[in-house]
């Protein structure tokens, strides 16, 4: 049985991770130089650190006031209000995208609005945003309800009963009780947010060197036959994602173990 | 998987929150925001997609449907969905129990590389399997000269799928079966059941909802899939050219006109969009009678 789970590990998972490292690294160092001397390789990654950094900022922070509310409050429709965190887990991202073109694109419910004020946010830098945040928001909000529910409300209590704010309370007692499963549910946004590329494609247009996020470069590499720097690329996202994975099952000990 | 409808049933005492009207506002403004956020985030790009694809009634969804192999591409996606779903609800459970139960060297290496489709981009994923089997490579190569075709074929696709749900699977059903108790294992196998009988009548049945929970979560992140599945599908109409794909190809400005524009992509992405809700929907249902059930013993 430990056989047969193995074989489809190392077939399903490892063998293609072995397959991408072979071709990533046949290209030589000569090829890796090159494509990251590219300004539009370059651009591409600054691109998606950005998009990343600002999707992990605002889904950390509402992520948990919705944590907070699911868990500390009680009113009517609340499990529907459960129901509609899980939601990005199942649309697509293409239609995400499209979302996001009926609201802002062409003859879309805020186009005039947003013209009239001269900010553009389809094939810009916003709408980009606005849909990796969409596709994000359940990790943190995931992550963080379960801690919030083992740990219960003593310990708020007790500080709230000794004179401390709300405010205090939650920056001395809750978020610190929450740190390892905040910080896991940030790791897993940020992976998918430097992933992200359904949504992204259609809302960006992208643009060579403009609106071209790392994972639309890989796309873009490969259409035009060049294989060997997609491969450079997709490597480095690979490796980068492992990297963080680490740190993600570093966490995951760690805060399993606090919950204990 | 992690359940967000557990509801602990504790509280901040209501007698002293009713009393002080500071600590009234700071519940409404909490709840406020977390409205807010959600309405502006989630909901409102929802109803934008749900007016465009059904503002023109229930007839025109269907000739938009039929006009342009949308059909097809819808009916391809299911398939490969529910075949993904059935097998990674099959693999899933079994590395799971293998993960919690038997114990081997090597095994937190196994459970951290089961995560490895949580954190690589997808995109990637599809870029690993071309190098993998792609004409050009070794294996691909070989896997041709018999006849074979994996990229731009439809096992392509299945294979793209299954790496991307795996996970989703094993981290539905591990937390369940850590919290088995043993007892009732051992009990049955003492009163003379073996392995399979033991599994089967005992494991399987409190497994049952977390596995169902597991698959219908992996089919519904199949439907939507792209970034996995661009590279690897070859994208042929009515072949290997799946609904999210074909979205994609109905936006791009370089083929309006001639086989269809953002109507059509709305009219694919709101049925696309209805059958995750009612999946989503159904999947709560199995996760939030997990826990009533796991409250109760």
């Amino acid at each position: 049985m430990v056989g047969v789970a193995l074989l489809y590990v190392a077939t399903l998972l490892v063998a293609p991770l072995v397959g991408i490292t072979y071709y990533g690294l046949k290209a030589g160092l000569g090829t890796i130089g090159d494509t990251f001397q590219q300004t539009d390789v370059r651009h591409a990654f600054y691109l998606t650190f950005v998009i990343m950094a600002i999707t992990v900022v605002v889904n950390t922070v509402f992520g948990v006031v919705v944590a907070l509310v699911l868990t500390r409050d009680r009113f009517p429709g609340k499990r529907l209000m459960s129901a509609l965190v899980d939601l990005p887990l199942a649309v697509s991202p293409v239609i995400v995208g499209l979302m996001a073109i009926l609201l802002f694109g062409r003859g879309g419910w805020f186009e005039a609005f947003f013209a009239a004020q001269g900010i553009q946010i389809i094939f810009a830098l916003p709408s980009m945003v606005l849909v990796t945040i969409f596709i994000s928001i359940p990790f943190v909000i995931r992550e963080v309800v379960p801690v919030l529910e083992e740990l219960g409300t003593e310990e708020e209590q007790a500080a709230w009963t000794l004179g401390a704010s709300r405010l205090q309370t939650f920056f001395r007692v809750t978020l610190p009780n929450i740190r390892w499963g905040l910080l896991y549910g940030i790791a897993l946004s940020a992976a998918r947010a430097i992933g992200e590329v359904g949504a992204v494609l259609i809302v960006s247009g992208a643009l060579q060197g403009q609106t071209e996020t790392a994972t639309l470069y890989i796309l873009r590499a490969f259409d035009q036959y060049q294989d060997a720097q997609g491969y450079v690329v997709a490597l480095t996202l690979a490796l980068f994602s492992i990297v963080l994975l680490i740190g993600i099952e570093t966490l995951k000990h760690r805060s399993s173990r606090e919950a204990r | 998987m992690a359940q967000a409808t557990i509801d602990s049933g504790r509280r901040w005492p209501r007698g002293r929150a009713r009393r002080t009207p500071g600590a009234a506002l700071g519940r409404w403004s909490l709840r406020g925001v977390a409205l807010l956020y959600l309405g502006l985030f989630i909901l409102l790009p929802v109803a934008a997609i749900l007016q465009a694809g059904f503002s023109d009634g229930l007839t025109n969804l269907r000739d938009a449907l039929d006009s342009f192999g949308a059909k097809g591409a819808i009916e391809l996606t299911l398939i490969m969905a529910a075949i993904t779903a059935v097998v990674n609800g099959v693999f899933g459970t079994l590395l799971a129990y293998v993960l919690v139960r038997i114990p081997f060297p090597g095994r937190s290496l196994v459970s951290t590389i089961v995560d490895v489709p949580f954190a690589v981009p997808t995109l990637v994923a599809g870029v690993m399997l071309v190098a993998l089997y792609g004409p050009n490579s070794v294996v691909g190569g070989w896997f041709d000269d018999h006849g074979i075709h994996v990229i731009f074929a439809r096992p392509g696709i299945l294979l793209a799928l299954l790496f991307v749900t795996l996970p989703l699977v094993v981290r539905s059903v591990q937390p369940v079966l850590l919290e088995l108790d043993l007892a009732e294992e051992e009990a049955a196998s003492v009163l003379g059941a073996g392995g399979w009988t033991t599994f089967r009548r005992v494991v399987f049945p409190a497994l049952r909802p977390a596995i169902a929970a597991g698959a219908l979560l992996a089919f519904a992140r199949s439907l939507g899939e792209f970034g996995a599945i661009v590279f690897v599908s070859g994208n042929i109409p009515n072949e290997t050219l799946t609904a999210p794909v074909l979205i994609t190809q109905l936006l791009n400005p370089s083929s309006f006109g001639s086989s269809g524009g953002p109507d059509q992509a709305a009219a694919v992405a709101a049925v696309l969009f209805g059958i995750s809700a009612v999946v989503v929907l159904v999947t709560e249902h199995f996760v939030s009678r997990r826990s009533t059930e796991r409250s109760f013993a």
